[in-house]
């Protein structure tokens, strides 16, 4: 990995855990899960023509802090998270620059995707809208409902990640309802299905840039849910938790070794 | 109403990005738009959460989104994506519901859209179309068209025999005269009930209908009906946040002592058999 990109996964990983500190707010685990997905979207992939929702918006803290490392956000905006009367809540909002849509009730994204898809497509135009999606969100019908609808309009601008960290909100996902095989599953809805390590930024990258004709391009993006810090990761108590002073600055020291 | 909806909505894309998403509904309704616009037509299925969300998303991009299915499937069953992707995001939605109250009686409680006001009149953005005859439709849709926002369009199943004139586009929070008589005491109609209220009237009040209201419009309304010592509010749906509590709601926390009584489909489970005709007699409205 090159020394800028190890400086920025970095940075993006601090800001999370400060933020996340001074607080007091959740879901800290899935927004360390997708750092790397985002980190690639924002800083390889985007063009200013294309589209990204985050469709798991309780991550919200984690594009925040990469659209402060792309300068969409100052630092001032950015610390304002959390605070009384700001714009930067917890779920992701429309109202904060650079977002594209709110989200925060799962199963709203892929759907609303879609609709910007399949009007770029019915216009000829080469826009590209990219969605990112969490597991838990494949309990939800209305992704289901929005997938047939994409593959049967072969809507092959759309590029959908999962963000398959393999934990939901009242613990590992095969245990509440089984998704396993997933890449069967979308891959008989009709769409390209591609798998990769979600914290490997080539690998990442690589599968962004393959082209597909006719077909919705699905990534399941592999991850570990609290990516980073050894004593969050898979462990589902970071969903709602958030880390004190002590273990923010253990946390801190970890990151620093591991993106040195 | 359905066809004069669709002959209006052809006529009126001037612009064309008038875009109408149906979800497996409208058979020998809409079949004209899509001949017309074939790339601006699209059917979601029978998934009326995608279909809502869909129509966020294009409307997202600078389009005129019409999302057009039974009253409560276009209503209660994607609740949220109203309320969080069209409303939240003040998009240009119009959300399409045929059969309003109990327009497909004989289909049963399950198809029946007697709450549909109450839900959609909680939304901050959403402006209530309520149309009651021909003309209304054609000026309801020419307004939102030249307006376009986030909105309700509610329609009769049947088709209107009223006269159509090219109208003008109707005004929101306007009440429109049906019918001429005194000059203090007033029945306020919205939506398909205007022969209802032509029946009651025994007594030869003026008629009016409101056939655009909403949460913004409550001020503007409130200074057209102030003027009235008396109002009856007449609608094809549940008393309970519906119309006529709209209109009481209008003139609360005022000055204003006006009489309001409200006339409305009776606030029970409808789970007989029956046309309706049959229903509303039974069930609706009465003197």
């Amino acid at each position: 990995m090159k020394q800028k990109d190890l400086r920025l996964l970095k940075n993006i990983r601090i800001n999370i855990l400060k933020l996340s500190n001074k607080a007091k707010s959740s879901h800290i685990g899935s927004s360390l899960s997708i750092v790397e997905i985002l980190y690639v979207l924002y800083f390889k992939i985007l063009k200013k023509k294309d589209r990204f929702i985050l469709s798991k918006g309780h991550a919200a803290l984690s594009l925040y802090c990469t659209l402060f490392e792309k300068k969409i956000l100052n630092k001032k905006e950015l610390y304002s998270f959390g605070h009384n009367g700001t714009k930067l809540m917890a779920h992701v909002s429309h109202k904060v620059k650079g977002v594209e849509f709110s989200t925060g009730s799962l199963g709203h994204g892929l759907p609303v995707a879609v609709g910007k898809a399949l009007f770029f497509k019915s216009k000829n135009l080469n826009n590209k809208v990219y969605v990112l999606i969490s597991d838990g969100e494949l309990n939800e019908g209305s992704t289901w409902e929005s997938l047939l609808f994409a593959c049967h309009h072969s809507l092959d601008n759309l590029i959908i990640i999962l963000d398959n960290n393999k934990i939901q909100s009242m613990g590992p996902v095969n245990n509440i309802i089984k998704l396993e095989p997933i890449k069967k599953k979308i891959q008989a809805f009709g769409a390209s299905v591609f798998k990769c390590n979600g914290h490997k930024i080539d690998k990442i990258i690589k599968i962004f840039n393959i082209k597909n004709k006719n077909k919705p391009k699905f990534i399941i993006a592999d991850t570990i849910k609290g990516k980073g810090v050894s004593f969050m990761e898979s462990n589902n108590l970071w969903h709602y938790k958030n880390p004190d002073d002590r273990q923010l600055v253990k946390a801190i020291k970890e990151i620093k070794i591991k993106y040195a | 109403m359905r066809k004069i909806f669709i002959k209006s909505l052809i006529e009126l894309n001037k612009k064309k990005n008038i875009y109408l998403l149906i979800n497996d509904l409208g058979f020998n309704v809409v079949e004209p738009f899509q001949k017309k616009f074939p790339k601006k037509m699209y059917n979601a299925g029978v998934s009326e959460q995608n279909m809502m969300g869909m129509s966020a998303g294009i409307a997202s991009e600078k389009n005129h989104v019409f999302a057009y299915s039974i009253g409560n499937f276009s209503t209660f069953r994607c609740a949220e994506q109203i309320r969080n992707d069209i409303d939240y995001h003040n998009l240009p939605v119009t959300i399409v519901s045929v059969g309003s109250g109990l327009g497909y009686g004989n289909l049963g409680y399950t198809h029946h859209a007697l709450q549909d006001f109450a839900l959609m009149r909680s939304f901050h953005n959403i402006l209530i179309l309520s149309p009651g005859n021909n003309s209304e439709v054609h000026g309801a849709l020419k307004y939102i068209i030249k307006n376009p926002q986030p909105s309700y369009l509610r329609l009769d199943k049947d088709e209107n025999k009223s006269e159509f004139r090219n109208s003008s586009a109707i005004k929101p929070g306007k009440i429109y005269k049906i019918f001429n008589g005194d000059k203090k005491k007033i029945i306020l109609t919205t939506g398909s009930v205007q022969n209802i209220a032509k029946k009651l009237n025994k007594n030869k009040y003026s008629i009016y209908s409101l056939p655009i209201w909403g949460k913004k419009t409550k001020k503007k309304t409130l200074n057209e009906l102030k003027k009235y010592d008396k109002i009856i509010t007449i609608e094809d749906h549940f008393n309970d946040a519906g119309f006529g509590s709209w209109v009481r709601e209008c003139f609360s926390n005022t000055k204003y002592k006006n009489t309001i009584i409200n006339k409305y489909i009776d606030q029970k489970v409808i789970n007989h058999v029956g046309s309706k005709s049959y229903l509303m007699k039974k069930f609706g409205p009465k003197g």
